[in-house]
């Protein structure tokens, strides 16, 4: 009688052993595909910026600054994406993090100076490109919260009793946040309207 | 209700009352068919050996086999059907700035909710709506009219695209779809059977009744449960409907809070339903088949509108006034959380400034 009840027992708790094992695999290639999905968001922006930067840059000779600073963060932030297999460390994703952010943050300090020309503002051409950065940008916030919410999700289900017993077997760690490392980023952009005075 | 102010507890809390309706209805479905032998089984269970005896349960059966067919039959042809009968038109090439708006938008969703981009499509239809059809998450299509282009700020599409986004995600074109279909082979039965009555006479009513003259000698209890049951039948076409209505409502909110989840602009939802609400025509151009998965319900809204009983039990949709105090709720929720420092939490907004369309 013992010896049935203990089978019986066995026999659960294998059941829940995988159960809970190849929910954590499914989990972590969610995570993973989230990341990867961040990073073809991340590739359509790097493409958008030289076409944007073409179409603005014979109106705005005097901003130099501000482009060749967009430039400049395009190009660091091509090298910070660089291409994993797994899950990507801590490391990586400050680093993507950081030199996307400071992209992000010199592309808005674009937008606010394309506000003060209406000229140029008016072309289709530039009406259009705004669009579709808007677009990119959403579609990247987008792509960061889900893979936040997915690393979550995994994270959680790693850490809660007993699942945790599990973790260590299915080789699963913490997935890193996408968190603002950069100071600049969390303050609102500033419109300097002086800039149309100046003019 | 104080409980499920938070988005997620929102959606949980929906996903556990539409279960608890769906499992109701199966039931009431089991009773209707398999409920049916087990009476008759009883009362042939004392006849003599030779005489029939009712073991197979063939009503269970012949009921289940026909709403299957009839799901099945809906389910294939729906999505075309539905697309067809509005006159939507595919936009494969965006030309207009609205429509690469609306694109963009679809594509944003997508991303956000980790779903394959569905098709997308327009409704020339003056009146605001949208809805969404398809049959799993990577064959599904969303429909906008162009009057909800042209009523709603790019958030506000943003919102309402991510509310039909939500409808796909949570499969509920194949939930409504089997409901409706259930309804539907139910509601055939009763007509039939009634028709039969009305038609036939005494003849089959008397020697039904000359049957139950047999039986109630053997057990009272049985002529209860075949009174009840028969009055089951006759009220069923309604009790089915309004049980899947039911569903269908609370899939609405379950949708909305998918909406927020996406966008985490659950503002932005109430704002875009209160245009939607304000608009007065009916949106002609969508038929009732696709009623359950629109925004808001493209035929009764004045319905909808009052928040009485009857509304209540019959729309498709909740009142947009219930709808759109409990996305407030939720944005209330959500900008006492977003205090500067814990944008780190994965629930709050991410921090970098979405570029506002201008």
């Amino acid at each position: 009688m013992i010896g049935i009840v203990l089978l019986v027992a066995i026999v659960a708790f294998g059941f829940w052993f995988v159960g809970v094992y190849n929910s954590l695999i499914s989990l972590r290639n969610q995570v993973f595909n989230a990341w990867k999905q961040i990073d073809v968001q991340l590739k359509r922006r790097h493409d958008l910026i030289p076409n944007l930067v073409e179409t603005v840059k014979g109106a705005m000779n005097f901003e130099k600054g501000t482009l060749e600073s967009v430039i400049a963060a395009r190009n660091q932030a091509i090298a910070a994406t660089s291409g994993t297999t797994s899950l990507p460390t801590a490391g990586q994703v400050q680093a993507t993090a950081a030199a996307e952010g400071q992209l992000s943050s010199s592309l808005s300090k674009l937008f606010a100076v394309v506000e003060a020309y209406p000229d140029l503002k008016a072309t289709s051409n530039v009406a259009q490109l705004q669009e579709e950065l808007t677009s990119t940008e959403n579609k990247i916030a987008f792509a960061r919260q889900l893979y936040n919410d997915q690393a979550t999700v995994y994270n959680t289900r790693q850490q809660q009793f007993p699942g945790s017993i599990v973790a260590g077997f299915a080789k699963a760690t913490p997935a890193e946040l996408w968190e603002i490392t950069d100071a600049s980023e969390r303050e609102v952009v500033k419109v300097d309207l002086s800039l149309t005075d100046k003019k | 209700m104080s409980d499920e102010v938070n988005l997620f507890a929102q959606q949980e809390a929906n996903r556990r009352r539409s279960r608890w309706l769906v499992i109701g209805f199966i039931l009431f479905f089991a009773w209707l068919g398999f409920g049916g032998d087990v009476i008759w089984w009883l009362s042939t269970s004392n006849n003599a050996p030779e005489s029939y005896h009712h073991v197979f349960p063939w009503l269970g059966v012949l009921l289940t086999g026909l709403g299957a067919i009839m799901a099945k039959y809906s389910y294939a042809t729906g999505p075309k059907n539905i697309l067809k009968s509005t006159g939507a038109r595919e936009i494969v090439d965006a030309q207009t700035p609205q429509e690469r708006q609306l694109v963009n938008v679809v594509e944003e969703m997508s991303v956000a909710s980790g779903i394959t981009k569905p098709h997308v499509w327009i409704v020339d239809d003056p009146d605001p709506n949208a809805f969404a059809t398809g049959h799993d998450e990577s064959d599904s299509n969303i429909a906008v009219t162009q009057g909800l282009l042209a009523a709603l700020s790019r958030d506000e599409l943003q919102a309402v695209v991510g509310h039909e986004m939500g409808h796909i995600k949570n499969l509920d074109v194949k939930l409504m779809t089997l409901l409706a279909a259930l309804v539907g082979a139910v509601t055939l039965i009763a007509d039939g059977v009634g028709r039969m009555m009305f038609y036939g006479g005494g003849r089959g009513g008397r020697s039904r009744s000359n049957d139950s003259d047999s039986k109630s000698g053997s057990n009272p209890l049985v002529i209860l449960l075949f009174v009840v049951w028969i009055i089951s039948w006759i009220l069923a076409p309604l009790i089915t409907r309004l049980l899947a209505m039911g569903v269908s409502r609370k899939r609405e909110y379950l949708a909305d809070a998918m909406s927020a989840q996406f966008t985490r602009n659950p503002i932005a939802l109430a704002s875009a339903l209160t245009k939607i609400e304000s608009a007065s025509a009916p949106t002609t151009s969508i038929k009732g088949g696709a009623a359950h998965l629109c925004i808001a319900d493209p035929l009764g809204r004045a319905l909808n509108g009052s928040e009485g009983k009857m509304a209540e039990l019959f729309g498709t949709h909740p009142p947009m006034a219930t709808r759109i105090a409990r996305l407030k709720q939720m944005g209330y929720e959500q900008s006492a959380h977003a205090i500067p420092g814990s944008e780190a939490a994965p629930i709050s907004v991410p921090s970098t400034a979405r570029v506002r369309a201008t």
